[in-house]
């Protein structure tokens, strides 16, 4: 008897101490999350998004109802997915260069060149946080700082919040203001390639736009792969610059009304759910496809070490 | 003169570098001195960075908060929330990194490309379902649907350990197991020590995206005694019909001192991990 006992608490050891069994265990916070968080949730948003609903009553199938009302006859999603899109295009590829700029020129280790960094790096720390929008609306409000520049420069004031055609400027020069991140993520990159690159190349004579455009740049390209895609995805869904700035409304004329403002507000200021589960879908489609994109043209640009 | 050449290239792009950091910090600096102005100086002087008078009650006065509440009740609930997200995030995501990267399990391939594409779900996908399962359960205006989904790691910081944990030499884990460890001490004894510099980033990373977070309160708090700081902000700012610029501004400055903080002494940990999950290999 009681060896069967130490018989099974061996078993039960030896079985704890699988590698299956040691994986799950481990494992196991990420399927429950991953299950509860993501799958079941992202299942009931696909159904969700054939459907009428309003939370108050059942959700009613209307089948490809939502999808074909966002693209016939809501005006204000086409307009929506424009203005984003603007958004991320201008500001993302402007913020990674500005990025690769900065962290080009400092690259030296020295300890100026870090507190330079850390300084270039606090609007990424703070950019989204609500206290810098309402910084922002007051530095580009009609006094305020930018306009009263502009004015001492001779150039006439903005009505940037007024005026639909000026609105999102503001909203990409605060994203372009957060470049730090990314700049330390080059940084950490430019450390990598190999000192001697650099001197065969000074030996052959390359100055120094040269170099950063044989050298650095593409050994730098599997780095801003990875920074495009994953800035790309942050423009996306930026929210609160937009909430904050505009109060909600994506004002002037919906020229702020950037896709995950319109979602929030179909959402939980309509209360129309299930318009809402269609656009968040046709957004996690848009990102998939510009993802693929990126990542099929990448061939011809990102170069990997060992090629 | 080559060398006196030289020196002056030096001055001249240091003070250039010196110049265009004082234009990125200089909407910073204009909130931290406008929390000392008066509205008139804040909309009709913004040429202008230090006030003419200096007004410390600007803090006493956004203190106040709004309805009978004050900032002292939205600080408060903003640091429960972000600590236990935080501790949370933490610890199960340490848990999760370790499966991926050192044991090797059936169907360790598969989680790990969903936890990768986790890292790339727009979460307004998620976000409307999650709403209402939570109203269902009666969870909305609490704490829970900010906190909860916490427990479960976050891919980002999977993946900054687990790139952590695959640095760590595998003769270690060899070394202890000779000496008598199981695959769970292994855990507990040498890795999570081990990787305790990635889990300081995480913990400075998570703490800062979870004290800005506006979206999740806003969505799910509408109890302003509920609200977090950076919820509480916002509603300051509409709360009356003229707003109080100078105690807006006391606010978001209060509001930003534990981020500069943290900034200020754990500077190094933040650097290091934003460069580890930037970097492919």
């Amino acid at each position: 008897m009681a060896k069967n006992t130490g018989g099974n608490s061996l078993k039960l050891k030896k079985f704890l101490n699988r590698d299956n069994t040691v994986g799950y265990v481990f494992a196991l916070p990420f399927i429950i999350g991953f299950l509860g968080f993501t799958i079941v949730p992202m299942i009931v948003s696909l159904y969700f998004s054939f459907t009428n609903y309003n939370m108050i009553s059942a959700p009613q199938w209307v089948g490809l109802k939502n999808y074909v009302r966002m693209f016939t006859e809501d005006n204000r999603f086409v307009n929506s997915v424009g203005v984003t899109l603007k958004y991320v295009f201008i500001s993302v590829p402007l913020k990674l260069i500005f990025a690769l700029i900065v962290a080009f020129l400092l690259t030296r280790k020295s300890k100026a060149v870090s507190v330079y960094r850390s300084v270039y790096y606090i609007p990424s720390l703070i950019g989204g946080s609500v206290a810098v929008s309402l910084v922002w609306k007051q530095l580009f409000s009609t006094k305020g700082l930018i306009n009263n520049i502009l004015h001492s420069l001779g150039m006439a004031r903005i009505s940037w919040f007024g005026d639909e055609h000026a609105a999102v400027w503001p909203l990409i020069l605060m994203a372009i203001w957060q470049f730090g991140s990314s700049m330390i993520i080059f940084a950490a990159g430019l450390t990598q390639i190999p000192a001697s690159y650099y001197e065969a190349a000074r030996i052959d004579g390359a100055g120094i736009v040269k170099q950063f455009f044989f050298i650095t740049l593409p050994s730098l390209s599997p780095v801003i792969l990875f920074n495009l895609v994953m800035q790309m995805i942050t423009g996306f869904m930026s929210f609160t610059q937009t909430y904050v700035i505009s109060n909600g409304t994506g004002d002037p004329n919906d020229a702020t009304n950037f896709f995950a403002l319109y979602i929030y507000n179909q959402a939980f200021k309509y209360f129309d759910m299930g318009y809402a589960s269609a656009m968040a879908w046709i957004l996690l489609i848009l990102i998939s496809l510009i993802t693929f994109i990126i990542f099929k043209t990448s061939s011809t640009w990102v170069f990997y070490e060992n090629e | 003169m080559a060398k006196s050449k030289k020196i002056v290239t030096k001055t001249l792009f240091h003070v250039l570098i010196i110049l265009f950091g004082l234009v990125m910090i200089y909407p910073v600096l204009w909130m931290i001195f406008g929390s000392f102005k008066n509205n008139r100086e804040i909309l009709n002087n913004s040429m202008q960075l230090l006030p003419n008078i200096w007004r410390p009650e600007n803090y006493s006065t956004g203190w106040k908060g709004f309805g009978e509440i004050t900032f002292s009740t939205f600080f408060a609930n903003s640091f429960f929330v972000t600590a236990i997200a935080t501790l949370a995030c933490t610890i199960s995501s340490a848990l999760i990194a370790y499966a991926l990267a050192r044991v090797k399990f059936k169907g360790r391939k598969f989680w790990f490309v969903c936890m990768i594409s986790t890292l790339m779900l727009p979460s307004q996908v998620v976000m409307i379902p999650q709403y209402i399962i939570f109203q269902k359960l009666n969870l909305v205006n609490t704490y829970v649907p900010l906190i909860l989904p916490f427990f479960f790691g976050q891919a980002f910081f999977i993946y900054m350990m687990m790139q952590f944990i695959a640095g760590l030499p595998k003769e270690l884990d060899e070394a202890a197991i000779i000496d008598g460890c199981s695959k769970y001490t292994i855990f507990t004894r040498i890795i999570f020590p081990l990787i305790s510099p990635a889990l300081i980033t995480t913990v400075i990373i998570q703490f800062y995206w979870k004290w800005d977070d506006f979206l999740g309160p806003l969505i799910y708090l509408s109890r302003p005694e509920k609200y977090t700081a950076s919820l509480a902000i916002k509603m300051f700012a509409d709360a009356s019909s003229t707003t109080d610029y100078g105690a807006m501004f006391a606010m978001s400055t209060l509001s930003l001192v534990p981020v500069f903080l943290i900034f200020l002494f754990f500077n190094r940990y933040l650097m290091e991990g934003i460069s580890t999950t930037g970097m492919k290999d």
